[in-house]
Order: C-alpha cells, then structure tokens, then sequence
C-alpha cells in the first residue's frame, strides 16, 4: 500500500524487549514468564515501604550485548523515577533511564541495504499486568482490575530507532532484524505473542521534502503483520486529515486488529508531567572497558553476518536465493544449511530445502541435523527424487529415523543407480529418432526423456538424475 | 516575596499523584513546599564554579547483584496485606484508561 502522491511517511519505532535473565531487575525474585500470578513478588517489586532495589548484573551485561550488537556507544549512564499513578506500577514509579541511557547513537544494517538509526537502547523495569473486569454485563458497583505483579520488576531494553523508517515494509523488516539481533544476543526469545518483544510506531506524515509533521503515537501491535497494517492505516488517516484541511494531535493510538483502525486512546501527555528525578536508590553505572570488552567477545554472530556467510557458500546467489537467505537466518535455520554444505551438499539445494521443508516446521529438533544432511546427500546422489527427498525428510525430522531405512521402507530405493540407467537405455532405443536429435545438440528433447522416465517409473525418478544419465550416454 | 510556586502548580502536581485537595490544603501545601523550594534554592547563591554535578553522594559506580534467584514471599501473606483480592490477584478501583 502507498501514500498519494506527494506524501511520505515518516516512522520510528520503540521497541521493548524483556531480557532473558533469571531474576528481576533490582530484586531475587524469579523472571518467569506464566507462573502462578503474585507468586515471584517481594518488597522491592511490591514497592513496599524501606526495600532497596539493587542492580541486576546479567540484565547490564544483556543490556550492553544489545548495544554491542546495535553498534551502540556504550556509555556512563543513571537511572531515573518515571511518575506516574496506575495501579500496574505500585511504587508509583518506574525506574528507567532518562537522559543518559547505557547504549546511545547505533544503527541497524537491513538485508534490503538500508540503515536505520538507533538513537538509544536503555534499561527499564517492566511494570504489573492488570486485566479489567467488568463493563458491559456487570454492575457498574462492580467493576475493578485485578493486578498480578509477577511481571514487575522484570528487566527491559528499549531500544528507539531514529525517524529513519518510510514504509511499513521498512517498518517489518527492521522489527525482524532487530529481533534476529536480539534473539542471537541470548538477551530475548523474541516471542512476540507472549510479549517479550513489545513495539510501539510513532507515525507521521509530510509532503515530500517539508518538515516533519505531528507524531500519534500507536500502541497494541503484536506481531509484525500488525505493525505493517496500523502503519499504512494511520499514514492515510493522516493524509485524509491533512488533506481535508484538518490538522493531525500529537496522541496515543490503539490498534485494533479485528477492526484494522486505530482511535484515540488519550492526548498526549507532555514528558513534564512524568516528573523525571534521579533515582536516589541507585548509582551510576559505569561498564568498565574490560567489561565491555568482556561482553563483546562473547557475541555471537549477528544475522548480517550469518547472511554474508549464507550468501558466500552460495557463490552468486539469485535474488530469490537472497530472499531465502533472509528467512532462513531470520528462523535461525543457517546452522542447518551450513553443516549441509559443509558435508558436501550444493549449498543452494540445502537452502532450497531449509526455506521450503524447515521453515513452516512448528518445531525443530536441532539433533536431526544429521538426518538433514544425510538426506540432502542422497537427493544430491540421484537417490532421491525430489519429491521423495521432501516424505523422507519430513519422516526424519519427526522421528529421528535413519533416512536409509526410510527410504528403503518406502520402496524409494528401486531407482537408484544402475535402475534408473536400465530404464534410460531401454527407452532411447525405443526412441532413435529423438534421441538422434538430443545427440545432435537439442537439449529440449531432455524434457520429452523425462517425461518417458517419470511415465515408465510412476513419478519415482530424479530429473536430475535422468539428465545425468542422459548427458553420459550422449 | 514572590511565591516559587504557585496554587496551580501545586493542583497540577495533585491531579497527578491522583490526591483529591481542599482548597485550604491547596493553601498550605503551596506555602509549604514552597518553602522546600526556597531551601533548595540556597545552593544557588554559592559559587559553583567548576564544581561537578554530583548525582549521589557516594562515589561508588556499578553496584550489582549476581543474577541468582531467591525466595519470593508467600502469595496469601502478601494478599492478606492488600484491601482486596480476587483469584490470587489485587483486586483495585478499575482505572480508566490505558497505562501511561
């Protein structure tokens, strides 16, 4: 979808993130998502009277990895109060970082050969989670929220892009980037349905080459198809407004999926109003070189990387190829492709086959890369045809299974080898008049033995294979 | 003396910690926090002059704790301390609105 003429969109997102680590931010108490509601709650993260919060060492460390990994300045930083009265916060206060965060000024690199900004990534503590009862149905008298704070306390990055982003596409393929990112720096699972990683799109729009225009700000976005959605549906509301003579009001926006709109969920407050003070609990916090130089050894590859690496196994890959290379580092699946080819399998057969057969997999047993590898190889030898590749492979990623025995307990063996050449030899001496031509230097007629084979063998044999047999009597 | 603070000040900042004041605790605490303010404000007849800000009093940096789970507190002993509870959460006033 795109704007009218004329106009841009103008996005930056804010993305939050829970860290992986086992305790809270400035308590003990455990940081596991779907335990029994209030029961990792103590005075610190109940905000009781007289508790102290002390820094979580792991959550600096997560923290700083994601700066690493963003090409951050790590940097001197402190923590402040954010006040502000809901139930779902019980100190009345979150404790974030305000004007100077650990991580300032980086960027992501997107597959597309785009850079978008990173302005900061800072820590936070989660808040509580509060489900509302009542409304339509009840008495008025009774409706109330309930507050679990199981979830308060837990620790956060918010990582804020710069106003670089002018497409909803754009848009996703940084939230998929940035949690590629995040996933390969252990410091999240990047499950987005379960609320680890949170996004909010601030959305402008303008004519081209004017100044930026009021932001709303749109909240609720759950999975990346939301975030595309709201973002051209928020860019055209504005255009109609503008467009109409109307002016657009810096606020906070729902998005409500089923609808596919967003509306106004309240005025934007200004910064002010949070109150902002230093936490006076707390000190600053200054990584040492050493400790920085620490975390930074102990990243992983990022996704960029592993899309370099993807794409040199590939030699000169075809942008589909690319495509592939992107969705299959994005789910992770490049170790896969990896031990492929370094076995020996065509590296572009063994993406093929992570991008088509592993890709839609609900889940991946990493022990059957073997049985991955070892049936790719047998693909490759014209064992396999490429339709048998895909029932054994599916087999043997359920099971575990030695792709052999499933092949052979599925007849799939009865092509291999000197079968399939019986079976060419018998029908170019049915055929000497095509043949004569094939042998004269007509490579459609590959296509007419093919389909004599796959008629004569039901559908069993390898086309590649076929084409080998071919070539080599040719 | 001019007031470093005014009444609608102090409503506004009311109005947001949620506290519902009486015109004359509006009176009051005016004067008084202005009086805090005032206080405060001391420091600045000293020269300061290349003094650095100092953010806490302590010169330590870093304080941590190593990641390492302890005991919670007892879910009925925390919801006993609480006006109300339901299905083993607070129960609150429902607040309008969203989060901040």
């Amino acid at each position: 979808m795109s704007l009218p003429d004329g106009w841009e969109m103008v996005v930056g997102l804010e993305v939050h993130t829970e860290l992986l680590t086992k305790t809270k931010m400035f308590c003990g108490c455990a940081n596991n998502f779907g335990a029994e509601p209030n029961t990792n709650v103590c005075p610190v993260c109940l905000g009781l009277p007289g508790s102290l919060p002390v820094l979580n060492e792991r959550a600096v460390e997560l923290a700083m990895a994601i700066g690493a990994a963003l090409h951050c300045t790590i940097a001197p930083s402190t923590f402040h109060r954010k006040n502000y009265f809901y139930p779902d916060m019980p100190k009345d206060f979150q404790i974030s970082q305000y004007d100077l965060p650990i991580n300032a000024a980086g960027y992501i690199d997107l597959p597309d050969g785009s850079r978008v900004s990173i302005e900061r990534a800072h820590l936070e503590e989660d808040t509580g989670k509060s489900t509302h009862l009542g409304g339509s149905g009840r008495l008025h008298g009774a409706d109330r929220s309930l507050v679990d704070y199981n979830r308060s306390g837990v620790p956060l990055v918010e990582i804020v892009s710069g106003p670089d982003i002018r497409s909803s596409a754009q848009a996703r393929a940084y939230a998929s980037e940035l949690r590629g990112i995040l996933i390969a720096t252990n410091a999240s699972d990047g499950r987005m349905e379960e609320g680890s990683m949170r996004i909010d799109a601030n959305v402008s729009v303008r004519r081209s080459g004017d100044a930026f225009g009021t932001r709303c700000e749109i909240k609720n976005l759950n999975s990346l198809r939301s975030l595309g959605r709201a973002i051209d549906y928020e860019a055209a509301r504005q255009v109609d407004l503008l467009e109409d003579g109307g002016t657009v009001r810096q606020e906070t926006r729902h998005w409500d999926e089923t609808r596919g709109e967003t509306s106004t969920m309240r005025i934007k407050e200004e910064a002010e109003d949070y109150r902002y003070f230093r936490e006076p609990d707390l000190v600053d916090l200054a990584p040492s070189d050493e400790w920085q130089a620490r975390v930074r050894a102990s990243l992983a590859p990022m996704p960029a990387e592993r899309r370099r690496e993807m794409t040199a196994l590939l030699g000169s890959p075809s942008d589909a190829q690319l495509d592939a290379v992107t969705v299959v580092v994005d789910l992770g699946l490049d170790p896969w492709v990896r031990a492929a080819a370094l076995a020996g399998v065509d590296a572009g057969l063994a993406l093929n086959r992570a991008a088509n057969e592993l890709a839609g997999l609900e889940s991946l047993d990493p022990s059957r890369v073997e049985g991955f590898v070892a049936t790719l190889a047998m693909e490759q030898r014209g064992e396999l045809s490429a339709t048998q590749t895909k029932t054994v492979l599916a087999e043997v990623l359920a099971s575990g299974a030695d792709p052999r025995d499933v092949a052979a307990a599925r007849g799939f063996e009865q092509l291999a080898a000197s079968a399939l050449g019986d079976i060419v030899a018998t029908l170019i001496a049915e055929h000497p008049e095509e043949w004569g031509r094939y042998r004269d230097g007509d490579d459609k007629l590959a296509q007419f033995f093919i389909g004599l084979v796959m008629k004569a063998t039901r559908g069993q044999a390898n086309g590649k294979a076929v084409i080998a047999e071919l070539q080599a009597r040719r | 003396m001019t007031h470093p603070l005014t009444r609608d000040e102090v409503a506004h900042v009311a109005h947001l910690a949620r506290l519902r004041l009486s015109d004359t605790e509006l009176d009051l605490f005016t004067a008084q926090l202005g009086q805090v303010l005032e206080h405060a404000a001391d420091m600045n007849e000293l020269d300061l002059e290349g003094v650095k800000p100092t953010a806490h009093p302590f010169g330590l940096v870093n304080v941590v704790r190593a990641d390492e789970v302890r005991t919670s507190l007892d879910r009925d002993e925390v919801l006993a301390m609480a006006p109300d509870a339901e299905d083993g959460r607070f129960a609150v006033p429902r607040i309008m609105g969203e989060a901040p």
